[in-house]
């Protein structure tokens, strides 16, 4: 089964299967971000840290 | 099965037509009307055409009565051929400016003469479908927008039907070369043109008049010629009205585009292409838009990018086609683009 939450960023809906395991990273389908999954019960999604770009700045 | 009709074949527009009709499975390109070509083959001008059609370019006076009939003319000819077209075809859809621009006064403003058809001007509907869906389901009149006006359009449009950003907004077009049409003079020479990122109207555009009509704000363009054949992109900035947050921008998109068949949203934290891009989208007939906010200052920049010539064009026209017959929206208009390109 999977469960639906809201993603921190975009706020669009984030699908998590269930068991879902703590520290897993889950990708978000409406910003593409990658978000980690820091709590179980209930599940709670924070924004994975990522690499920046930098094209000249 | 519809007889349908390109006059103006021999252009970039009206070469595109002809490959999105002669795939499309409702209907029969009868005739491919050029004033240059008479006689000629038309995958001879168009030789991604080969082995698709044995259609030879005709005359105007050569043309029956048809269905549909699509103006791909230089602007100002298709007001002084209007008459004839619509004796001849139960609808006209003209992707020319004739019939774009709400107010003669306007008109002659932006295009330097007189229009001669003003009679006919309140009876085209504009072919943005997602701003006139309804009324193109009866529409015989439809006038196709400009290919920056049309991403400039579709750029702004939630937030600014919404109230959502003060009246006025700043539009930064970049476009590629097959914009100047098949017929380009020396400015757009490949020794001119080549590794150039050429101003060419920092004021003034066509198309900034267009924009405001749809938006209903003043809108001020500028346009940059780039190293692309085909696509364009169009940045738009705009002051977002006061406790409007990213939230309250994400909503308006969301809500404005969830069902557009060729609208998508991209505004990814992730990847090589989190902004709307012109370049994977040749070819296809979506428009992608996305939005960026700074909520300190207030300031909000939205990106739309398209293929000038489909969703910008002659990939726009066939939907309101689509549209206007009460078929699927996106029948032969599904090609999803290439990548890599
Ligand atoms: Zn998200």
């Amino acid at each position: 089964m999977t469960t639906v939450h809201i993603c921190p960023k975009c706020e669009d809906q984030v699908q998590i299967s269930q068991p879902a395991r703590l520290n897993e990273i889950v990708e978000c389908a409406g910003c593409h971000c990658e978000l980690e999954i820091v709590a179980l019960n209930p599940p709670v999604l924070a924004l994975a840290p990522e690499v920046e770009e930098d094209w000249g700045e | 099965m519809i007889r349908v009709v390109v006059v103006g074949a021999a252009g970039y527009i009206g070469g595109e037509l002809l490959r999105l009709l002669i795939g499309h499975p409702e209907v029969e390109t009868v005739a491919a009307v050029s004033s240059r070509f008479p006689g000629r083959r038309v995958d001879g001008v168009h030789p991604n055409l080969r082995s698709a059609t044995d259609l030879l370019f005709c005359s105007a006076d050569d043309v029956e009565e048809c269905d549909t009939a699509f103006l791909a003319l230089p602007h100002r000819t298709a007001m002084a051929q209007i008459d004839r077209w619509i004796a001849r075809a139960k609808q006209v859809i003209d992707l020319t400016g004739d019939f774009r621009l709400g107010d003669p006064e306007v008109y002659r403003r932006y295009y330097g003469s007189e229009h001669v058809a003003t009679h006919l001007i309140d009876a085209f509907v504009p072919g943005i479908p997602e701003l006139h869906r309804e009324s193109l389901r009866s529409a015989d009149l439809i006038s196709v927008p400009g290919c920056v006006a049309m991403a400039g359009v579709l750029a702004l449009y939630p937030l600014a039907v919404r109230g959502l950003v003060e009246p006025t907004a700043q539009f930064d077009a970049r476009t590629g070369s097959s914009g100047s049409g098949a017929t380009a003079g020396a400015a757009n020479l490949h020794s001119v043109r080549s590794g150039a990122m050429r101003v060419f109207a920092p004021t003034g555009h066509r198309h900034e008049a267009e924009i405001s009509r749809h938006l209903g704000i003043a809108a001020a363009m500028t346009a940059t010629g780039v190293e692309a054949v085909r696509g364009v992109q169009t940045i738009c900035h705009a002051t977002l009205r006061p406790d409007v947050d990213t939230s309250a921008v994400r909503r308006a998109f969301r809500e404005q585009y969830r069902n557009e068949p060729f609208v998508r949203l991209v505004a990814h934290q992730r990847g090589n292409f989190r902004y709307p891009e012109p370049k994977i989208l040749v070819g296809s007939n979506f428009c992608d838009v996305g939005y960026a906010v700074d909520e300190e200052a207030g300031r909000l920049v939205t990106i739309a990018a398209l293929d000038n010539l489909m969703k910008g064009g002659a990939g726009n026209a066939v939907q309101c086609l689509n549209i206007r017959m009460g078929w699927p929206e996106t029948l032969g208009l599904s090609f999803p683009g290439l990548h890599p390109i």
